[in-house]
This record gives structure tokens, C-alpha cells and sequence, in this order.
């Protein structure tokens, strides 16, 4: 992961000052909430049902075992033992003390954790491809990319008092795991015919309200002028983005009522004056960046070791190993997926403890390093083949070992009315009943991929609208109701789902669940076909049929 | 409300004048942009300076031909969220190279002080006295910067290659 | 439970309070008729009109200091009574999250 210098420490430890002095005058009278609240969310301090809520930044998803012990620390010292990862790459803790931040924010500083711009109308933590650095294929390191930009957008003077909030992903694997369309602004990199590595660049994707996948502003944008792009796209929407309206503030609002066309023109006679300024990216500054990344001295290993092959006779061991451990570039290494998703268990929280251990299991097996995924799950990122039957024993006793990785039970969630002032319904008790109804490994196997995200609001932290199956809470009648959609994905192919009927009740969403898997498994072509394509191949009618036959 | 100039509370040298109302007989004025864009040259032709206030819906553009005889220009902030003024504060000094004095009003609070300087605004109708009495102090909260902006502080990047350079040189 | 953040007009439906967040801590508290805040519902000072609802929650509002978040929001009287929870929304403010936190084996019994 990228090594902080004295200066990014120095900014940390100014920005803890900075917010320390903040809190002392909003306890004392000296600022009103009024003035306070935009500062305490540029700090990522919301306040939510039953407590102060704290997100911290993990920038796009990388962890040392060092910074998650820390991270462990603050959930035991300042909040109740546990922490919650979420759909951007960030964790959350629910119970935090206004009060007691500052010491929280100080201690976390002191291993180079922030948590700057994680809310507020301003840049949100730049995520990226959870298997960065590692993927077979990737065509570079997004996150050294990734990292460019979060010193950029970090206190940027002109942009910190937006409209609304701004987020980026990037990705450079042709399977897009950091879901760029559904981005702000997304980037794709890439190299052109000429072999120079750019992205393209796209803009107005976001889900919310007024969902709307992101539209292509510029097919190539050449990495030494992505910053100045970037700022050029940022000052348009800062001077024209919707202030009256708050659910018509985003930039893909801005870029619907243009149109593409005309933001793009926008754009490009904004860029064409800065572009040859101070935000051109020389090849020094990017290698510069790119050398305090950390990567492992990967040893000449064996694809299949003894190790491993003996293993193999374990069935248990085997059903993890298909379904958690994943191809690395490096031969005789793999990336193995930690499910935060158990049986029975609210999605994408782990205890302090398993913080801990999952740390030091970092250490023993992955060079101390441990991945942050906007599925709600954390990864390992350079594990030797050889080493995974002892890691899985270990993960294993820890409750971390579920093998429901891309299955029907590995759900996105978001909070829900159990935590957030903002929902209307709750999410987790229906991912729970799910995980139970889907509790069988061989049945949801037989399943095969399928991705069920769930949110408590329309503001969509769930990412309902790009599940497979989504589900949406909404309130009527004072009654907990929730609406289902098919069809939806988050990848370079990104679509909106659509919705399949009324809503139902929070005691029937799991029947209906069932329902539409068992219409999906009479009607798949093949064994092989997924969900999602038996949807696209056949539509929502049949799906709609069967849930709505007898409701 | 105090007016902070260089980096202290100081007399304004300005009178802001209200749309409709008379202007004094002479000293520097700060009028509106539909009552400067009526007669520019009437009041250029005054004795003491022109200031203008712009709002910050609408493009700097139409102030550009009069910015090197503006005594001053004052961009707005009608609530410390709405951020527009911080571009077209960018725009006006680092595109159209404008280095008159840049006042910030509305409401102006300590917190986004620094932001401000950052931007280009030397001159700030501070909301609260307090605020104003710890403008010297506020400011120094931050030493690093990561973006360049017009004010010609070294960026951490550049800051870094510095040092790459001094380490590399043997110093 | 659509959330009373977006309270524009007052107008109750039946008996109310107003609820807040302590500003230090987070904790969930209830303005009472003393002027002040509890950390328990049965002190709530109860407002059964439009108008009483209005100044109740100007009051609170104006307690900058001591509380965020201030609004209105339904109970339902007991017999007894006994001030409860008007709907799912204060009940999870009451009683915590309806789920077992990780790392425990029990799951908090949820009555709507």
C-alpha cells in the first residue's frame, strides 16, 4: 500500500487539530449546529438514529495489518466492539461520542487513517478495484491513479462547498469490480493504439432518487492531463449544478438537462484553457507516487503444491477454496475473499477481534496487507497457494470462512432503520432471513451467482437499483414495505434493474425471493446460465408471473 | 462587521451603497453589477475607487473588461455552503490575472478561511468579531496543500520532487 | 417511519413529544415540561395540539447547546398510562437495533 511521508502526516495531524478545535467551540456555544454540521461531515460525523455515527476513510480499499489493528482499537475504546464496511470501500462505526472524536480521529492519524471528505458536499473517498495490483490482465495499478486524485481532491480550496457529493472510482481490468458506471465521475484505464495509458472518462452515473448510469464525456483523456480534466468537469458543476433542490443537485442531474453533448462542450472550452497548467501531470510526480506503493517480493512458487493437494480431500477446505480464493497475476499466489456475510449475520461487520486476527493472519499471509470491498467483504491479497489450507483453518475457527462469495447469500446492505435517520425500513433483518433461507452451500451453488442488494431508502447506499435482485424498504401506512426489482449490475455492463410488481410485506420478502430463484432455476437454459442472463434473455414477465400468481 | 485585510481587522476603505440609494460625494464606493453595468464610466469618473460586487450566479465574464480599474471586486457567499464564489475568485485571478482587491462577503466564517486565501480572496467581511480577531491564527492551521492554485504556494507534489532532488544532490 | 427530517408543516395525529440527540454524546433523549431533556421516554412532556407541538419543539430547537436533531414524533399512551414508542422508527430509538450486534448470539425480541 502507498507509504505516507512526513507531508500527507502532516496534513493528517493538522486536519485532527483543525476538527479538535471545531468541536471544542461547537461544546462550548461558540458555533451553532447549524454552523458545525457541514464541518462535522466534512469529518464524516453524521448523526443517526441512536448515535453519532463515524466513517472513516480506507482509500480505495487498502489496509495495512497495522492500520486494522487500529481500526480494531477505535471500535473497542470509542464505540461497541464492532465496525461496519461499507459500499465505498469505508468502514463505520455507530456509537461514536462527539466528544471523544477528536482523541478517536488522533489516534487513528497516528497509522495514517483519515477520515477527511468521507460526507459533506464535497470529494468522497476514491474507490477502486478491491484486487488492484493483483488482478491477471489489469493493465496498471489503478489505485497509484487512485491516489493522484485523493491528494487532489483532498481540501481542494474550490471544491470543498459543492452542490452535493462528489464521488470517483477507477478500474483497469476489463471486469469492473469498482462499479465506475454508477460513478460521478469513472474512470476506465486503459492504453490507446499509440500504447499510453489514459482513461476513459465518464460522468453522471449515480443511483439515489434519480438513478442514471454514466455516460461517456471522453473516450481517451491522457494520464498527465487527467487532473486537469477532472478540475475542469468539477468547476462546471460547481458553478452550474442545481442549488435550489437537493435531490437535483448531483452532476448527473447537470448532465441530464444538458445533455451529453453540451456538458461535454462545456467541459472541453473550460479544459482547453488550464489544460497545459499547473495540474499537468509530469511523468516524475506519477512515478514518484507510484514508488511509495508497496509490492511484495512474490517467490517462484508451485501452482499446486503438496500442501494444497493434499488438502483437496477435505470437501469443507475444497467448498471454500472454489468459492473464496481467487487467480493472482503471480503464479503459486491468490487472492482469497474474506466473507463478512455469515449465516444468520448483519452483512459486511466484523468484530474488533476479528479485526485483530484478520491482521495478523495479514501479516502471516499476505505481507500484512488486507483489501476493502464495495461488496462488503475484505480480501487478502497476496496469499501463497501453498499457505491456504492453514489460512482457511484459521479463518475457519473465526467465523470468516462462510463460502457464499458472488452466491445469494454474499448481500450488499445497507444499514437500514436499525442505524440511519435516513431509512424508512430496515435492511438487515431481511438480509439475515435471507442468509438463513439460503443457508445451504449446495443449494446456493446449484444457484450460481447472484447478487442481492438491499436498501432502507431511496437514497440507495445499498445499491439496490444495480442488484440482480434488488429490494427497496419504503414506508406505507406506517408498515415496513419493500419493492423488488430484477435484472439490475454494477459492472461494464451496468443496468438498472426493473421493478417486478407491488410491494410486499417485510414477512413475505423472503417467500418471494424463493419465488423468483425458483422460476429462475425452471427456466435457465443451462445449468451455466446465470440469473442475471436468464433475466435479460427472457425479461421480468415470467419472474412477475410467478410472484404475483398467488399474492 | 469587521473587515479583514491583510491579515488583520482594518478600516474599509469602501462604503457599499444600496441599489436606488444616492452616492456620497466622494471615496470609494461598492455598488452592485446591474448598477456598475448601467454606467461603468460615471462612476470611474467619480474621485475615489470603484468597487463592484457580483453575484455568484453569474459568469465573471461581463467584469473582465473593467478588472484593471476596479479598486476592488467583492464575490459572494450567501451562505458558507454555496461555493460558487470560490471558482469564479480562481477564475479571476488566475485566468484573467486580476490583482485588485478580491473580497469575500456573506457569510464568511472562520472555517473556510483558509479555502479563501487559497482561492485568491485578500480581503473578508467576517461575519463574527470573534472570528475575525483569530483570522492570524486561523490561517497558519495548515502547512500542506495538495493542488496548486494561483496563490504560488508549493504543492506537496512539488514539494516532494524538492526533496527527491536536494536527498539526490547530496545535501 | 418517512423520516421526519423532512417534517415541513406540524400537524399531529395524536399524542407527541419531541425527541432529540444529546449534542456531547449522541444519546437519544426527550424534551420534558421541565425545560430540559431525559434519556427516558416516560419524562417526555406530552403535547397533544398542533400549536402545543409547534412551541414545544421551537423550545427544544432553540436548546442548541444541549441537543441536535429535534423533532416531533408520535406515542401511544397505555391505560396505565404509560408513554410507549409510537412507531418502529422510536421504538429502535428506544430500544437499540432490532438485529443482535456481531459477536452476539441473541437477537433483540422486537415488538411492533
Amino acid at each position: 500500500m502507498y507509504t505516507y511521508d512526513e507531508i500527507d502526516r502532516t496534513l493528517v495531524n493538522e486536519r485532527v487539530a483543525d476538527f479538535r478545535d471545531q468541536v471544542r467551540r461547537r461544546l462550548s456555544g461558540e458555533l451553532t449546529e447549524d454552523e458545525f454540521k457541514m464541518l462535522r461531515l466534512q469529518n464524516g460525523v453524521y448523526l443517526q438514529l441512536h448515535a453519532y455515527m463515524f466513517r472513516v476513510a480506507i482509500p480505495y480499499g487498502t489496509l495495512s495489518s497495522k492500520q486494522l489493528r487500529r481500526l480494531a482499537h477505535v471500535a473497542r475504546r470509542y464505540d461497541r466492539g464492532y465496525g461496519h464496511f461499507t459500499t465505498r470501500q469505508n468502514i463505520q462505526f455507530n456509537w461514536i461520542k462527539l466528544a471523544e472524536l477528536p482523541d478517536a480521529l488522533a489516534d487513528l492519524a497516528e497509522v495514517g487513517i483519515h477520515s477527511m471528505q468521507t460526507s459533506g458536499n464535497n470529494t468522497r473517498n476514491v474507490t477502486s478495484d478491491q484486487w488492484a495490483g493483483v488482478a491477471p490482465g489489469e493493465i496498471e495499478d489503478p489505485r497509484i491513479w487512485s491516489e493522484i486524485l485523493r491528494q487532489y481532491t483532498t481540501l481542494h480550496p474550490e471544491f470543498s462547498f459543492l452542490p452535493r457529493k462528489f464521488k470517483f472510482a477507477i478500474t483497469a481490468s476489463a471486469h469492473d469490480r469498482a462499479a465506475i458506471k454508477i460513478h460521478d465521475i469513472g474512470l476506465r484505464l486503459h492504453k490507446n493504439e499509440a500504447d499510453e495509458t489514459g482513461f476513459e472518462v465518464l460522468v453522471g452515473g449515480g443511483l439515489g432518487r434519480t438513478p442514471f448510469i454514466a455516460k461517456t464525456i471522453r473516450p481517451f483523456v491522457h494520464g498527465r492531463d487527467l487532473l486537469s480534466y477532472v478540475e475542469a468537469i468539477m468547476r462546471v458543476y460547481n458553478q452550474y449544478g442545481r442549488r435550489d433542490n437537493i435531490y437535483k443537485a448531483r452532476i448527473k442531474i447537470l448532465v441530464h438537462e444538458l445533455g451529453i453533448e453540451k456538458f461535454a462542450t462545456e467541459v472541453e472550452e473550460e479544459w482547453q484553457q488550464m489544460r497545459d497548467g499547473a495540474l499537468k501531470l509530469d511523468e516524475e510526480v506519477v512515478e514518484d507516487i507510484r514508488s511509495r506503493f508497496f509490492y511484495p517480493s512474490y517467490e517462484k512458487l508451485p501452482h499446486m503444491p503438496e500442501e494444497l493437494r493434499k488438502a483437496a480431500r477435505d470437501p469443507k477446505f475444497e467448498a471454500w477454496r472454489t468459492n473464496s480464493v481467487f487467480p493472482h497475476k503471480a503464479q503459486g499466489y491468490a487472492i482469497v475473499t474474506i466473507s463478512l456475510k455469515p449465516v444468520g449475520g448483519p452483512p459486511g461487520d466484523a468484530t474488533a477481534d476479528q479485526m485483530d486476527a484478520i491482521a495478523d493472519l495479514a501479516d502471516k499471509y499476505s505481507f500484512g496487507e488486507i483489501r476493502v470491498g464495495h461488496e462488503q467483504n475484505l480480501a487478502l491479497p497476496h496469499v501463497a497457494r501453498r499457505d491456504l489450507p492453514d489460512l482457511w483453518k484459521a479463518l475457519d475457527k473465526l467465523g470468516l470462512a462462510t463460502p457464499n462469495v458472488n452466491l445469494i447469500s454474499d448481500i450488499i446492505a445497507c444499514p437500514g432503520l436499525d442505524y440511519c435517520s435516513l431509512a424508512n425500513a430496515r435492511s438487515i433483518p431481511i438480509a439475515q432471513e435471507l442468509t438463513r433461507r439460503f443457508a445451504n452451500h449446495d443449494i446456493a451453488n446449484l444457484i450460481g451467482r447472484l447478487h442481492i442488494n438491499i436498501s432502507g431508502c431511496i437514497n440507495a447506499c445499498g445499491h439496490h437499483h444495480v442488484g440482480h435482485i434488488g429490494i427497496l424498504g419504503v414506508e406505507k401506512n406506517g408498515e415496513e414495505v419493500y419493492q423488488i426489482t430484477i435484472g439490475g449490475r454494477a459492472d461494464e455492463q451496468a443496468e438498472l434493474g426493473t421493478l417486478i410488481g407491488p410491494g410486499v410485506k417485510f414477512d413475505e420478502v423472503a417467500d418471494v425471493i424463493e419465488d423468483i430463484v425458483e422460476a429462475y432455476l425452471a427456466l435457465r437454459a443451462r445449468p451455466d446460465e446465470l440469473f442475471i442472463d436468464t433475466v435479460k434473455r427472457l425479461g421480468v414477465e415470467p419472474f412477475r408471473e410467478r410472484v404475483y400468481a398467488t399474492r | 462587521m469587521p473587515l479583514v485585510k491583510g491579515g488583520k481587522i482594518t478600516d474599509d476603505a469602501f462604503v457599499h451603497v444600496a441599489d436606488g440609494a444616492e452616492l456620497p460625494a466622494g471615496g470609494s464606493v461598492l455598488v452592485s453589477a446591474a448598477r456598475f453595468l448601467e454606467n461603468p464610466e460615471a462612476l470611474f469618473a467619480r474621485s475615489g475607487k470603484v468597487g463592484v460586487t457580483w453575484p455568484n450566479n453569474r459568469d465573471v465574464d461581463d467584469v473582465v473588461p473593467y478588472l484593471d480599474r476596479l479598486g476592488a471586486v467583492a464575490l459572494v457567499f450567501p451562505t458558507f455552503r454555496d461555493g460558487r464564489a470560490y471558482s469564479q475568485a480562481r477564475l479571476l485571478r488566475e485566468r484573467y490575472l486580476y490583482r485588485g482587491e478580491l473580497r469575500a462577503t456573506g457569510q464568511v466564517l472562520r472555517d473556510q478561511f483558509v479555502f479563501m486565501l487559497r482561492a485568491g480572496f485578500d480581503a473578508f467581511e467576517v461575519k463574527k468579531p470573534a472570528d475575525a480577531e483569530a483570522f492570524a491564527q486561523t490561517v497558519r492551521r495548515y502547512s500542506v496543500f495538495y493542488q496548486p492554485t494561483g496563490d504560488g504556494r508549493l504543492t506537496a507534489l512539488h514539494r516532494r520532487m524538492q526533496l527527491r532532488h536536494s536527498e539526490s544532490a547530496g545535501l | 417511519m418517512t423520516s421526519p427530517l423532512e417534517q415541513k408543516k406540524i400537524r399531529i395525529a395524536g399524542p407527541s413529544i419531541v425527541t432529540a440527540n444529546r449534542t456531547w454524546d449522541g444519546a437519544v433523549i426527550y424534551r420534558t415540561s421541565g425545560q430540559g431533556w431525559s434519556a427516558d421516554l416516560a419524562d417526555a412532556a406530552i403535547v397533544r395540539t398542533n400549536d402545543d407541538a409547534r412551541a414545544l419543539l421551537a423550545e427544544s430547537v432553540a436548546d442548541d447547546l444541549g441537543a441536535v436533531g429535534a423533532y416531533i414524533a408520535p406515542v401511544e399512551i397505555t391505560d396505565g398510562g404509560r408513554i410507549e414508542p409510537g412507531n418502529l422508527r422510536e421504538l429502535i430509538r428506544r430500544s437499540g437495533v432490532t438485529i443482535g450486534l456481531p459477536g452476539q448470539r441473541i437477537s433483540l425480541p422486537l415488538q411492533v
